[in-house]
């Protein structure tokens, strides 16, 4: 589904992915771990496309094609989401016109009609119950006044809505409580299909007790330096990453 | 759909609401054809004069002004006055604004509106035009409507004619021309007119009262409400009313009236200079809703051409009356306008609520005056202003509580956005207050539209342009809520697409 050769990227001077190899097949969850700074968050802007960042070398194949000449809304059509790590308010949107304008694109893309306002009412109730959003949120606007949990729903409600392919999820669980973070999480994971994969970028093993990754990478200086199954995160989490670091250098 | 009606000058006046004209719209679809054949058998000359005066002006210009509409002595005079007092007058240059030299002895003041060149088919209209027609949603009969194709006869059914004139007879509603109210309803015109905005007022005010070509008159009689929205351009003989526009709305001890100008779709006209007035008198118990989308031609995306759009808009209102503004302005080259209220009564209320936006090379100063002379008179002003390209638009406000205005409220919030980094948005704020009792409170904000929105939206699969749009209508919602339901949906598409091109 997606294939992630030699990227590097820079913003201004700076290069901040050097080298990013990776292979994420349908059915497959993976976790991104690394210390601050590593480029995690990075890899996720890069790869939807947010033109802060420069691509100065490798490939990204998504779903067959050459990701990184599609603009940004087109991959969001072909089926990559994020999940972003700090959601913006846009006042004076609905959040229920927002998704039904995204939700209207995406099916315009597929070749689908628009649904019916009652098939959106009853897909926007379904969908918000997968990660106990409350119904309210949807009319009011996107994110505004949102506390910092539900503004992490809300993305994955928003991924619930326009089932994506791949979703990429950016430290969906930092400023989550114990509850939301188990309501985030089974929501994630209820979502998750033989069709679809996920990336989860994140600091904490605690999530990955809810979202059991296939893999778990370590990003460290804009390289994956050890890849590994799920008792990697166990390990991190125990050990930190400085054997691993030390290791790097040697 | 608002529709401007082309031509018909000869039909008289008829009135349609928005709702109504749909309804009649679907009725009137298979007799389209038949009228088509039809239409020039009317024409339009028959009564009206067609020849225009000489460029200039001066006190024959404007009694011949005054003869050409056959006008009583006192109208006559007052134009006369006006004009005199005008001559002693210079161009206010207080505003935010480029304006370039206006000679005002280079314009005909009076020509009989030529009637639009009807054009065959569809095919001959500008595809630009068309394009826009497509963006707006307008259905194909009205935008060959609007374009001049000539089946506009869709209006004329005769049976509608009747029916919206009996509804507003039945009721004691006056609605027609300030022509024919000059004639068929002196006593009324003349213990209104100029009463709000006398012809000493400023530059322009002085300038229409002396020379205004036509307008709209308005009469709601005591505790009546007006059973449909009131639009101009649903009034026929208001078509081609030029470049003086003089209107007056009085809703008399209790009643009530929604009443729109303008259309959505793009209005051009020849003439560069537009100086309109508007008064409403607002009685004691009454209420006027008055919203105007106004998208006049905003001149080239190089800033050629473009209309120049001076307007006195002020309304009075007397006891526990109420008076609320609600403007969308995207087009004019120059825009000038204050809608105002005067606080008057006790009790009463004005409000303003607009959104501004000014793309390209446009310039706009425009806000409002809230004037409490009463006791508990409240107003809020809600004040949006977009700006875009290079255009520099500008929120000018003057709050003034009279001494004898206890416990007077105001709010006032004027928000900019700014879309690039090329244009400017300023604010004027005037406070004047003179009684300790009042509360008055201001905020404003200025804020961008932030490459995050922009990413956030075009990651959920929405085009820069779509992002755009919908932002900038999130941003005005608080004032397109104020329009009526069919006005509103234009307005947000309006507005999406006049900022076309201004983003990326």
């Amino acid at each position: 589904m997606l294939k992630i050769e030699n990227l590097h990227a820079s913003v201004g001077d700076k290069e901040i992915l050097r080298g990013i190899n990776l292979e994420v097949k349908a059915g497959e969850v993976h976790a991104i771990m690394g210390p601050n700074g590593s480029g995690k968050s990075t890899l996720a802007s890069v790869l939807a496309g947010n033109e802060k960042f420069t691509v100065t070398a490798g490939e990204v194949i998504f779903m067959g094609e050459n990701l990184l000449d599609v603009p940004i809304e087109e991959r969001a059509l072909k089926g990559l989401f994020l999940g972003f790590q700090y959601p913006v308010e846009i006042p004076g949107v609905s959040m229920a016109n927002f998704m039904k304008i995204a939700l209207a694109e995406q099916r315009k893309y597929k070749g689908l009609e628009p649904l019916t306002a009652s098939e959106f009412l009853k897909l926007m109730r379904e969908k918000s119950a997968v990660v106990e959003l409350d119904g309210k949120l949807t009319s009011r606007a996107v994110n505004e006044g949102f506390s910092g949990g539900e503004k992490k729903k809300n993305e994955i409600f928003q991924m619930a809505m326009l089932e994506p392919k791949l979703a990429i999820l950016d430290e969906t669980d930092s400023g989550l409580d114990i509850d939301a973070l188990r309501v985030v999480a089974t929501g994630v994971t209820r979502l998750k299909r033989p069709d679809n994969a996920t990336v989860v970028i994140t600091h904490y093993q605690r999530l990955l007790d809810y979202i059991v990754p296939d893999y778990v990478h370590v990003l460290y200086k804009g390289r994956i330096i050890y890849s590994g199954d799920k008792s990697l995160a166990l390990k991190l989490e125990k050990e930190g990453y400085d054997w691993l670091i030390n290791e790097y250098k040697e | 759909m608002i529709i401007v009606p082309i031509i018909y000058r000869s039909f008289g006046e008829k009135f349609v609401s928005l709702s109504d004209f749909r309804i009649m719209k679907e009725n009137s679809k298979n007799i389209i054809s038949s009228l088509e054949q039809r239409e020039y058998e009317y024409g339009f000359t028959s009564d009206i004069e067609t020849d225009t005066l000489p460029k200039g002006l001066n006190e024959d210009i404007v009694r011949a002004i005054s003869a050409r509409k056959s006008e009583p002595e006192w109208m006559r005079e007052y134009r006369l006055k006006a004009f005199r007092h005008w001559q002693s007058l210079s161009l206010p240059t207080w505003a935010h604004l480029d304006i370039p030299p206006i000679d005002f002895q280079d314009i005909i003041y009076y020509a009989e509106p030529k009637p639009k060149k009807t054009l065959g088919s569809m095919d001959e209209v500008d595809p630009e035009l068309k394009r826009t027609f497509d963006k707006l949603g307008i259905p194909l009969e009205e935008q060959m409507a609007l374009a001049g194709v000539a089946v506009d006869a869709v209006l004329d059914s005769v049976s509608v004619k009747t029916t919206f004139r009996e509804t507003l007879a039945e009721k004691g509603i006056i609605f027609c021309s300030i022509s024919e109210a000059i004639r068929e309803y002196p006593e009324l015109v003349r213990k209104y007119l100029g009463s709000v905005v006398s012809y000493a007022d400023n530059f322009y005010a002085a300038l229409n009262a002396a020379v205004f070509s036509d307008g709209s008159f308005c009469y709601i009689p005591k505790g009546v409400r007006c059973p449909m929205e009131l639009s101009t351009y649903f009034r026929i003989n208001a078509q081609g009313t030029g470049q003086f526009e003089r209107t007056l709305i009085v809703a008399d001890k209790g009643s009530y009236v929604s009443y729109l100008e303008g259309c959505t779709a793009p209005q051009r006209d020849e003439n560069q200079l537009h100086a309109a007035v508007v008064e409403i008198v607002v009685e004691d118990d009454a209420e006027v809703k008055y919203s105007t989308v106004q998208n006049w031609y905003p001149g080239d995306k190089e800033g050629r051409g473009g209309i120049y759009n001076f307007v006195t808009k002020r309304g009075i209102c007397r006891n526990n009356a109420r008076l609320s503004w609600t403007q969308v302005e995207t087009g004019s080259a120059i825009t000038w306008k204050y809608p105002s209220c005067v606080l008057a009564g006790d009790n009463s209320v004005g409000e303003f609520y607009s959104v501004a936006m000014t793309n390209n090379y446009q310039q706009a100063d425009t806000g409002t005056k809230m004037i409490h002379l009463g006791r508990n008179t409240r107003s809020r002003i809600v004040s949006k202003g977009i700006s875009a390209g290079k255009s520099q638009n500008s929120y000018r406000g003057l709050v003034k509580i009279a001494p004898k205005a206890e416990n007077a409220r105001n709010y006032s919030q004027c928000d900019s956005l700014l879309i690039g980094d090329k244009c400017g948005a300023h604010t004027f704020p005037h406070i004047d207050c003179r009684n300790k009792t009042a509360m008055l409170e201001h905020e404003a904000t200025t804020s961008k539209i932030s490459e995050e929105q922009l990413f956030y939206c075009n990651q959920r699969g929405l085009t820069t342009e779509d992002a755009v749009g919908l932002i900038v209508n999130g941003y005005a919602r608080e004032v397109l809520a104020k329009l009526p339901m069919e006005f509103a949906v234009e307005a947000q598409k309006l507005l999406a697409i006049s900022l076309e091109g201004s983003v990326g």
